[in-house]
């Protein structure tokens, strides 16, 4: 049992930190000011990006390599992409989380293909940046009430329905769109397909107005008999009603654990920032019991002891997927915690620090408002609890609802 | 034995209190007061020990073990073969034995000495001692100490903490004794009939901190005089050796303390839980010890001994929220309201989701700590974290556990309750135990 980070991770950490801190922090708030307008500063950092890649996945800071394994350390145990890419966008969301959303050719629809795309298919996308179309006007965190249909004609399938917080959709090459094959089949007839922007019937209804994350594009996207080319069905086109949506799901156990990286990163940024500004009024050197000391000092402890809690969940669920233990719970649980703890700290932090927290001159209030979504995309606290508790409690959705 | 004396003293004062006698007279406050004090000085006595610790072969040096040498630099969460091998024994023994006595073990505050007698068969002892004074141990790891911890705790936390509080002074021997305090001392654990021993650091004081004791040993020439009074300590009655944290004029440090030393006083001190480990009062009045039994040889950092001992708290309080969330799993399934079981309920099911999520989240941090200690990192910063995390996560798991079965979990009709006053321990205890 070993619970530190290894030595060949310092180098992707301190990149992504340089990142963080020197191209994310100066132009955090600006963008934060200017909503839609795009970080043009993000173009170069994404081609240094890709640079990291090529040479060695395993030092990829962005979310395009989860889900594949990395290398083998000795008796087996890896320490690989999944882990890197955590720890890259904890980092990275240091900075700042709508930033590193809206780097290019690292969107979660990346991540999808990099899950469960053939090597034609990979080869075929390689490059391109990919955002993720789930959501409905009517369907949320019930990814099986989708209602965008896609009807097989020919080579072809055709693509009808509205696409709502598709992040990044509209500064993406292409977007990963979840439809149906046949509404009255259920989960198992939910099928992901990648559609290129510039294909006839694709149109960008509106980018969103947000509480948080700015800097990233949230966009509306509908389809209207759009014909994509059958071979850019990800995964099998058949519906197997044994396997439902497993398939599809799969992505989430690669990607969750980003996410709660995220937020582990959004929160250390508040957290830090408070001590430096607390920094002549309280004395932290773990020295006595949490409640002998102050109380602003017993919620500091606090919070760092839910924020390592929030870091090492989200560790564990990336090293189980880079050594392929199965991780859905793990990946839920700490993507359950981290979103919470990470909301909890920031606009506790954003509290502590009064007006100073509240106020547009420290970028508290910003972190405050960013860490809420990551309490609820890829999956909200509550469904990951729904998870986790369906499978502890033996329990299908039909009987825990 | 005192548990009897004290069993009748105790009938006697029911009798009277039950008479209605007092509340005519209009004195029943003060007589429970009364009997309160009366119960434990029935059991107080002046501790005595049959055991001479003599040196008869003096090392020259202390006996240091290395930490297991497996570790790589790589994020792992595997264990060995050999600390699977461990559990695998542990976890029979909780589940078949130690499980099965929670309950008469909690009522008579103590552990039966058939269950100890079947502890010893695991080598617990005999794996804390260095081979070359007599044990088993070639190498020494506070993670397997943490991982038995749990274990024992999943089947009972109050017989585990009577288990493992002689092995715990096993454990500081051996990491921090000096070549005099482990020939005199240590070597004695390696035998048929290790001495019943203990750890003493908390002391009867709100918001106590063990950097700060009250308890004070001064140096008159080579002896130190203790003074001062400790609580919650494990097996204080039957104790045969002390290991006392006090406060010396360069700070505080630890003392080993003979039972039978002339001064030291032994009281009851019932518990809300925990309360198989038998923990007591110990009262130092003058204690006189030698100047070499100060523990330690150059290197003793009493603030890593306390915080081994924290870990240790924190180990049992998984074991024993683990215990909690296992049970409530298929009760929840089982127990049935408005026609369907109550887990299918979201109210109830997410009280479950999230005892496991924090479950998880105190085994992460004790588990980090626990390993820099081993590799001799510094970890005084995650002992701290670990602590501040468990003891709020231990008590919520052991309020929502106790929450999921209602009325049921409120009687000692399910072991649920026990928990509950079980966990209540990990914010509180100090010392008593060592990783």
């Amino acid at each position: 049992m070993n619970l530190e980070i290894p030595k060949k991770f310092r180098s992707l950490v301190n990149n992504a930190h340089q990142v963080a801190a020197g191209t994310f922090r100066p132009i955090s708030r600006y963008y934060d000011r200017h909503e839609h307008e795009r970080p043009r500063e993000l173009d170069m950092l994404a081609s240094i990006l890709d640079g990291f890649n090529e040479g060695d996945p395993s030092n990829s800071a962005g979310a395009a390599t989860t889900g594949a394994s990395g290398e083998a350390g000795t008796e087996g145990v890896r320490n690989g992409s999944n882990m890197g890419v955590c720890l890259g966008a904890m980092e990275l969301c240091y900075g700042d989380v709508a930033l590193m959303l809206s780097l290019p050719r690292q969107g979660l629809g990346n991540a999808a293909i990099s899950a469960v795309a053939t090597d034609e298919q990979k080869q075929r996308f390689e490059g391109k940046w990919a955002a993720m179309a789930i959501t409905e006007p009517g369907c949320g965190s019930d990814s099986g009430a989708i209602r965008t249909t896609a009807r097989r004609e020919g080579d072809e399938y055709v693509l009808n329905g509205e696409k709502i917080y598709v992040t990044a959709g509209e500064r993406a090459d292409c977007v990963v769109v979840w439809a149906t094959l046949d509404p009255s089949m259920g989960k198992a007839a939910i099928k992901s397909f990648v559609v290129e922007w510039g294909t006839p019937g694709m149109e960008l209804a509106r980018l969103e107005k947000k509480l948080g994350i700015r800097a990233s594009d949230t966009a509306a996207i509908h389809f209207q008999d759009c014909r994509v080319p059958a071979e850019n069905l990800l995964g099998s086109p058949e519906i197997d009603t044994s396997k439902g949506f497993a398939g599809a799901m799969q992505t989430f156990d690669n990607t969750r654990p980003l996410v709660a990286a995220m937020a582990v990163g959004c929160g250390r940024a508040a957290l830090e920032r408070l001590k430096e500004l607390l920094v002549d009024q309280v004395n932290l050197d773990y020295g006595q019991p949490v409640d002998n000391g102050s109380a602003v000092e017993a919620e500091i402890y606090r919070m760092e002891a839910e924020w390592e809690a929030a870091y090492w969940l989200t560790v564990r669920a990336a090293w189980m997927a880079d050594n392929h233990q199965p991780n859905s719970v793990q990946a839920s649980m700490c993507k359950a915690k981290a979103g919470r703890v990470g909301n909890w700290i920031t606009l506790r932090c954003a509290e502590l620090a009064g007006t100073l927290g509240y106020s547009e001159e420290e970028l508290l209030e910003k972190w405050a408002r960013d860490s809420k979504i990551l309490d609820i995309f890829e999956g909200t606290q509550q469904i990951q609890n729904l998870i986790i508790a369906r499978r502890l409690l033996g329990l299908s959705s039909s009987e825990l609802r | 034995m005192a548990r009897d004396a004290m069993g009748y003293a105790l009938s006697a004062l029911n009798h009277l209190a039950g008479s209605g006698v007092l509340d005519r007279l209009g004195v029943r406050r003060t007589a429970e007061n009364i009997s309160y004090y009366l119960s434990r000085s029935s059991f107080s006595a002046i501790s005595t020990s049959a055991r001479q610790f003599r040196n008869l072969n003096p090392l020259k040096r202390p006996q240091r073990l290395q930490a297991p040498g497996e570790t790589r630099d790589l994020f792992d969460l595997n264990i060995t073969d050999e600390q699977r091998m461990i559990r695998e024994s542990v976890q029979e023994f909780a589940r078949e034995v130690l499980r099965e006595r929670g309950e008469p073990a909690d009522a008579e505050q103590s552990i039966a000495p058939g269950t100890l007698e079947q502890a010893s068969e695991l080598g617990l002892t005999l794996f804390a001692v260095p081979e070359a004074l007599g044990g088993a141990a070639t190498e020494r790891s506070p993670v397997t100490s943490m991982l038995v911890a749990e274990d024992l705790a999943h089947g009972d936390m109050g017989q585990a903490i009577a288990i493992l509080a002689p092995v715990s002074v096993a454990n500081a021997l051996t990491q921090w004794g000096s070549a005099h305090q482990q020939g005199t001392y240590l070597v004695e654990f390696a035998g048929d009939h290790p001495p019943v021993a203990t750890i003493a650091v908390s002391e009867p004081a709100p918001l106590f901190d063990p950097l700060r004791p009250a308890c004070t040993a001064s140096r008159r020439g080579d002896h130190y005089v203790l003074k001062g009074t400790k609580s919650l300590v494990p097996l204080a009655a039957q104790a045969e050796l002390f290991l006392v944290a006090a406060m010396t004029e360069d700070g505080p440090g630890v003392f080993i303390v003979e039972g039978g030393s002339q001064g030291l006083g032994v009281e009851a001190d019932f518990a809300m839980g925990g309360r198989a480990g038998g923990q007591g009062r110990v009262t130092l009045d003058g204690v006189t010890v030698p100047a070499a039994n100060r523990l330690g040889a150059g290197d003793f950092d009493y603030r890593a001994f306390v915080d081994l001992g924290t870990l240790a708290w924190c180990s049992l309080a998984i074991g024993t929220s683990q215990a909690m969330l296992d049970y409530v799993i298929p009760y929840a399934n089982e127990r049935t309201a408005f026609g369907e079981p109550i887990s299918h309920r979201q109210g109830v099911a997410f009280l479950i989701s999230d005892m496991a999520i924090e479950l998880d989240a105190m085994r992460m941090l004790t588990w980090r700590a626990v390993c820099r200690a081993e590799q001799g990192l510094p970890f005084r910063r995650e002992a701290h974290l670990a602590r501040t995390l468990v003891k709020d996560k231990a008590m919520g798991i052991g309020t929502n556990g106790v929450q999921v079965l209602g009325g049921h979990g409120y009687t000692h009709e399910y072991p649920v309750e026990r928990w509950y006053r079980d966990l209540r321990a990990t914010g509180i205890a100090f010392g008593g135990l060592h990783l």
